[in-house]
């Protein structure tokens, strides 16, 4: 469904990307793990077109997205929640999740409205908050916002960058419940985590990255019991 | 005249401060830019109306939409030419900065070699009458700067709070990349805000040009800079901080002149921007930022 084929980002000098291949199947939950600055964000960015790499190329579902402008990514239906939520904070819940229907396939605004409904099922906490501007929610409320506001856009790929930063352990097993349910309704998951053991616990295939290269991959489950996973970072 | 004159003589100056200054805001709002050739946007406005009426010999309604579509133009290819690969590039915000001082001294100078740089005199654009409302005595261009800037502005809240674009105004003013994972155009968000202030700008010109009917290649220096302090006032990248700023400024210059020194109105005017500065940096309605990480 996405693949990405030996991509090399650069940031001025400094060469982020090093020749980095991986690929998400239809349906599958896939992790990229690694440590701070490994360039899991940087991947992320790419994907989405933030970011442009200067060899190798990104294809999703057919399409070569490696030039594409990334409000042009998000119509293929690839979304992405972003590191740090990057709610619209001075807009209420509401307004944010219609932010997120803005190129929703969604032929009117009643489908807009029953989307909505849909989220406002799976987080009740931003129905009970709809009304309220989005910067006054507390970390994991803005965590299920920037989550809601990707699925407005009813993406075939949901892309999630580090859902689990700054979060209570509840909350992080609550986000990570709910990324779940994302993708048993059917939509593939592609996740970024610092938190490689909730993410390896919840993902079918992972890649391990470091300094800007896999060094590994493998089934999620075959990468818990790696040793030197374990090592470096699961802690044990 | 009494003090309420005063205030409503004001208010009639500052709705043309307020609609230059909805530009410098919204401009800002979106690419962190002061947009300093904004003034002459309305130096060219007000050349379109002297070409078309005073030149051609055509009546207002002609004139007015002339304007409106010139300056709109300017400014849309001002953003093409001068400031968009910059924005693409993330380029410093000083080098925007410096580019947009070029961009006015370029336009200023472009109209001085077609006009010369002696003033221009030239029809004003409605018939000027007195109005008696009790014991009140206003001219009929006051009133119909204030009404015209209430239109305007009741449109552009519309504009902005209740179509779509606006929305995606909204959301790219706030936090331009996560606009662009909405799906967002961002590149046609910043054309379209360039026009829309431009619009506004014509408009300001349009009423100037009615007020003090004469032009030339630097008049926006000096109205483009009460505005940006008006926009400053009210708070940068808020429309109805750039509104109230507007107003206020307007009223502080008029009740200068009336009760101080008609000398004293610059300096009262960049006094108060001063004393809002020390104050309040934000300005009047400038966004607190709350935010939880």
């Amino acid at each position: 469904m996405l693949s990405v084929n030996d991509i090399n980002v650069y940031y001025g000098v400094i060469h982020a990307l090093k020749g980095v291949s991986f690929h998400v199947k239809e349906g599958e939950i896939v992790s990229l793990i690694g440590a701070n600055g490994a360039g899991k964000t940087t991947a992320m960015h790419t994907i989405s077109g933030l970011l442009r790499s200067k060899t190798g190329d990104i294809s999703f579902m057919g399409h070569n997205i490696s030039k594409a402008e990334p409000h042009k990514i998000v119509r293929f239906g690839l979304a992405q929640v972003p590191e740090g939520r990057r709610v619209f904070s001075s807009l209420t819940v509401q307004e944010n999740l219609e932010m997120g229907a803005f190129v929703s396939p969604a032929k009117n605004s009643r489908e807009i409205a029953d989307d909505l409904g849909l989220v406002f099922k799976r987080f009740p906490r931003l129905k009970e908050r709809k009304r309220q501007q989005a910067g006054t929610l507390s970390g994991g409320e803005q965590q299920m916002l920037s989550i809601g506001r990707a699925l407005m856009s009813r993406p075939k790929m949901l892309l999630l960058d580090e859902p689990s930063m700054g979060l209570s352990p509840i909350l992080v097993q609550e986000i990570f419940g709910c990324i779940k349910e994302v993708s048993q309704s059917g939509t593939t998951v592609l996740l970024v985590e610092q938190n490689a053991r909730m993410a390896l616990s919840i993902s079918n295939r992972a890649y391990v990255l470091e300094t800007g290269k896999v060094i590994l991959e493998g089934n999620s489950s075959d990468l818990l019991d790696n040793e030197q996973v374990r090592r470096a970072y699961l802690g044990a | 005249m009494d003090f309420t004159t005063h205030v409503i003589n004001g208010l009639g100056l500052g709705s043309i401060y307020a609609l230059v200054a909805l530009g410098y805001s919204m401009v800002y709002g979106i690419v962190q830019l002061i947009n300093f050739s904004h003034g002459d946007i309305i130096m060219v406005g007000g050349y379109s109306v002297y070409l078309v009426m005073s030149i051609l010999g055509l009546p207002v309604w002609i004139a007015a939409p002339v304007a409106i579509i010139v300056c709109t133009l300017t400014g849309v290819i001002i953003e093409r030419v001068a400031y968009h690969r910059l924005l693409v590039h993330n380029a410093a915000r000083i080098s925007l900065l410096i580019t947009a001082m070029g961009v006015s001294i370029f336009l200023q100078n472009v109209f001085m070699l077609f006009f010369g740089s002696d003033p221009k005199a030239m029809p004003p654009l409605f018939t000027s009458t007195i109005l008696k409302i009790g014991s009140l005595e206003l001219a009929s261009s006051t009133i119909l700067n204030i009404i015209t800037s209430v239109i305007m502005m009741s449109g552009l809240q519309l504009l902005v709070n209740k179509t779509k674009i606006g929305k995606a105004m909204q959301a790219a003013s706030e936090d331009t990349e996560a606009a662009k994972l909405m799906g967002i155009n961002t590149n046609s968000v910043i054309a379209i805000t360039f026009a829309v202030g431009s619009a506004l700008a014509a408009v300001g010109a349009l009423l100037y040009s009615n007020t003090y009917p004469q032009v030339r290649p630097d008049m926006g220096n000096l109205l483009g800079l009460k505005a940006f302090v008006a926009a400053v006032f009210g708070g940068i990248g808020s429309i109805p901080g750039a509104m109230l700023g507007g107003y206020a400024l307007g009223v502080a210059e008029s009740l200068t002149k009336a009760y101080i020194s008609t000398k004293l109105t610059d300096a009262v005017v960049f006094g108060i921007l001063i004393i809002m500065l020390l104050v309040k940096p934000s300005g009047l309605m400038g966004k607190n930022k709350k935010e939880k990480v």
